[in-house]
């Protein structure tokens, strides 16, 4: 199995190399202490589903889900490190949307769905009958696969989350606005016009927007929906670079069709295929040295 | 030009030929609509020539033209539109916004959805009726004989409820409120599942409540279609005449509800606007059905004058859901 597709796993992995250098540039892994990227550290890669070196700070058990009577996710089960990057990759429909909503709770809104199994975040079941649900999406933050803004002014937009929780000091949102803008890159575009319509920016202002929005409400888990699918390459490279700043203090799950990205940004990619989860493990190791075929397959670009 | 080609360039000259003759059919259809309008307008104005003063404006009903005023009809048609916008918008998004954004999908809440639309369609005489069971005699309860006054004391005067509530301009307005219900809440509804969801999606995800995602993302959305729907609504019960008969509006009244003849006379004596809804009532449309049926020639031309006002009053009303409905779309737009 590992003779035949070498070519183009390594093709895969020279991108990824490639870009990483590019993108992340003077911040890349080394200079926070970690080991530098290119070092391969097997022993992760060959360490079992769920033994990673960050603490797990979302853990799935036996996940079944289902829109009515079509079942979508079979029994997944994953856990997700803390204060890193985890990529979900696998074909359109493979239910990567699914299970991301699943970790908080957005499925709940969409009528005649169910599931089994248990979500755990630091531990605690989120679908317990005592989890407020407002407070968990307020922990685990979400931007979508398309950018929603609301048909409000950019302050107004970013200050929503803060407001709805509660806080009406205006000295301490403007300072949130301010600073969440900055943390997504957007504040130098649109530090003069606050007041404008959200409606009125770029489509990947729009998303940047959408990220900052997020992170104003201070969430732990920032789950990505395919943040930079409609973005053009300078974006998505600010988009790229933002999460790999974020991920020194928030746990980020994003969901990508785009396997250099996966690489350039995960530090563990999990693969999804038909609801199943086909395979999980350290980002280098899955993209070099996949143990399943269909992995291999699909991060080849033979299918998917 | 291939054989093909030649026969498709046959076609295409009788293809642009039904082309233009689709256009002109609108236009007909359109010309036509506009022309039976034109020759309505120009009879009720033709007809109204003279007879729209301010005596017609400031005086009330009387057995001679000359001296009769739609006073009366202008005070009871502004006390029933007022009342049944009161009941008919809390009561209509309300229902709108329960049914589509906290009800589930279930056998009952489609059984609503589809009554809605079948009540929407019934005749307002049957409103009429309706109302005269349910509020004039209070589905019979307390005799009319041995009726009896629920007097409630307010700061400014009392408030004397009669009970049942008999032929009074409240039990009018109920009424109206009952008719336009259905309409008001299909509009609402219609509004309302125009937002889209990726909108409520988006405020769950940043940790609002549900209350917070309709307060301050979907009500604002939906603002301009929900207003377009009550205003037009209000025109229709404010055109409506059968149903009031029925609930026993008055043909010929020579006073307005609660004696409330000018703006002045609410400041000077707040008592009068307190009895206003338990007075007996008439409406515009009532007092021109009245005058129609009038043997004199002279009472058409009143009934003309009274139809303008009616449309004038149309006029300005949907004006101002045109104004709300712009303003409040400059600061949506997806
Ligand atoms: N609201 C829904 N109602 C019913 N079925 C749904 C719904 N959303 C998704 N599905 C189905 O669930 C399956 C998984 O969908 P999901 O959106 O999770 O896929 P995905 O992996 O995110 O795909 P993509 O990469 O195209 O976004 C699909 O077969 C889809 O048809
Ligand atoms: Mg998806």
């Amino acid at each position: 199995m590992n003779s035949t597709p070498t070519v183009l796993t390594t093709n895969a992995i020279d991108q990824s190399e490639v870009f990483r250098v590019d993108v992340t540039g003077p911040r890349s892994a080394a200079a926070q202490g970690q080991k530098p990227i290119t070092t391969a550290r097997p022993t992760v890669a060959k360490q079992a589903t769920g033994e990673v070196t960050h603490p797990v700070k979302i853990r799935t058990k036996n996940v079944d889900f289902f829109y009515g009577d079509n079942q979508v996710l079979f029994d997944v089960s994953l856990d997700i490190p803390e204060k890193s990057v985890t990529a979900f990759i696998g074909p359109s429909g493979c239910g990567k949307s699914t299970f991301l909503r699943m970790l908080n709770r957005m499925n709940d809104i969409i009528d005649g769905t169910r599931h089994t199994g248990d979500v755990l975040l630091e531990g605690s079941d989120v679908y317990d009958s005592s989890v407020d649900v407002v407070l968990l999406r307020k922990r685990v933050g979400m931007v979508f696969q398309k950018s929603t803004p609301f048909p409000k002014s950019i302050f107004d937009n970013i200050a929503y989350g803060p407001k709805v929780a509660g806080l009406r000091n205006k000295a301490k949102l403007n300072e949130i606005v301010e600073t969440s803008l900055k943390r997504a890159a957007l504040w130098d575009e649109v530090k003069d016009r606050l007041n404008s319509s959200a409606m009125a920016l770029s489509g990947g202002q729009q998303q940047r927007l959408c990220i900052a929005r997020t992170l104003a409400t201070d969430p732990d888990v920032i789950l990505m929906d395919e943040p930079a699918s409609a973005l053009d390459p300078a974006s998505t490279a600010r988009v790229e670079d933002l999460i790999f700043e974020l991920k020194k203090n928030y746990t980020i799950v994003i969901v990508t069709h785009n396997m250099q990205q996966a690489a350039r940004v995960s530090q563990r990619t999990a693969f999804f295929f038909q609801g199943v989860l086909v395979e999980t493990g350290d980002t280098r190791a899955l993209f070099t040295n996949p143990t399943e075929k269909q992995t291999e397959d699909y991060i080849t670009g033979r299918f998917g | 030009m291939s054989d093909q080609q030649i026969e498709y360039a046959a076609i295409l000259k009788r293809r642009h030929r039904i082309s233009t003759c689709f256009e002109w059919v609108c236009r007909i259809a359109t010309g036509s609509a506009l022309l039976f309008l034109a020759v309505l307008l120009a009879g009720v104005i033709w007809q109204a020539w003279g007879w729209l003063d301010t005596q017609f404006l400031t005086g009330f009903d009387s057995r001679r033209p000359g001296k009769a005023g739609l006073l009366a009809g202008l005070w009871g048609t502004s006390w029933l539109i007022f009342f049944t916008a009161i009941f008919t918008v809390p009561m209509g998004v309300g229902a709108a916004v329960y049914l589509e954004e906290y009800a589930t999908d279930n056998r009952f809440t489609r059984l609503i959805k589809l009554n809605l639309s079948n009540l929407a369609g019934v005749p307002s005489i049957v409103y009429g009726m309706l109302g005269v069971t349910a509020f004039v005699r209070m589905f019979g309860m307390i005799s009319a004989a041995d009726g009896w006054t629920l007097a409630v004391s307010l700061g400014i005067g009392t408030l004397e409820i009669p009970l049942p509530l008999g032929r009074c301009l409240l039990a009018g307005s109920f009424t109206l409120s009952l008719l336009i219900l259905p309409v008001v809440i299909i509009a609402s509804q219609e509004a309302l599942r125009a937002v889209p969801p990726s909108i409520r999606h988006a405020s769950y995800a940043l940790g609002a409540t549900e209350w917070q995602t309709i307060r301050h993302q979907v009500l604002p959305a939906a603002v301009p279609g929900i207003a377009t729907g009550i205003i037009l609504a209000l025109s229709r019960a404010m055109g409506e005449t059968a149903p009031l008969i029925v609930v026993g509006a008055m043909s010929y009244v020579a006073f307005a509800p609660g004696n409330l003849d000018t703006p002045m006379a609410a400041v000077q004596d707040p008592q009068r606007v307190l009895d206003a809804p338990f007075d007996v009532f008439t409406s515009i449309t009532i007092q021109i059905t009245n005058w129609i049926e009038q043997p004199k020639e002279e009472f058409q031309n009143l009934a003309a004058a009274g139809s303008l006002v009616l449309l004038i009053l149309l006029v300005i009303f949907n004006a101002t859901a045109i104004v709300i409905r712009n303003r409040a779309q400059k600061k949506i737009s997806w």
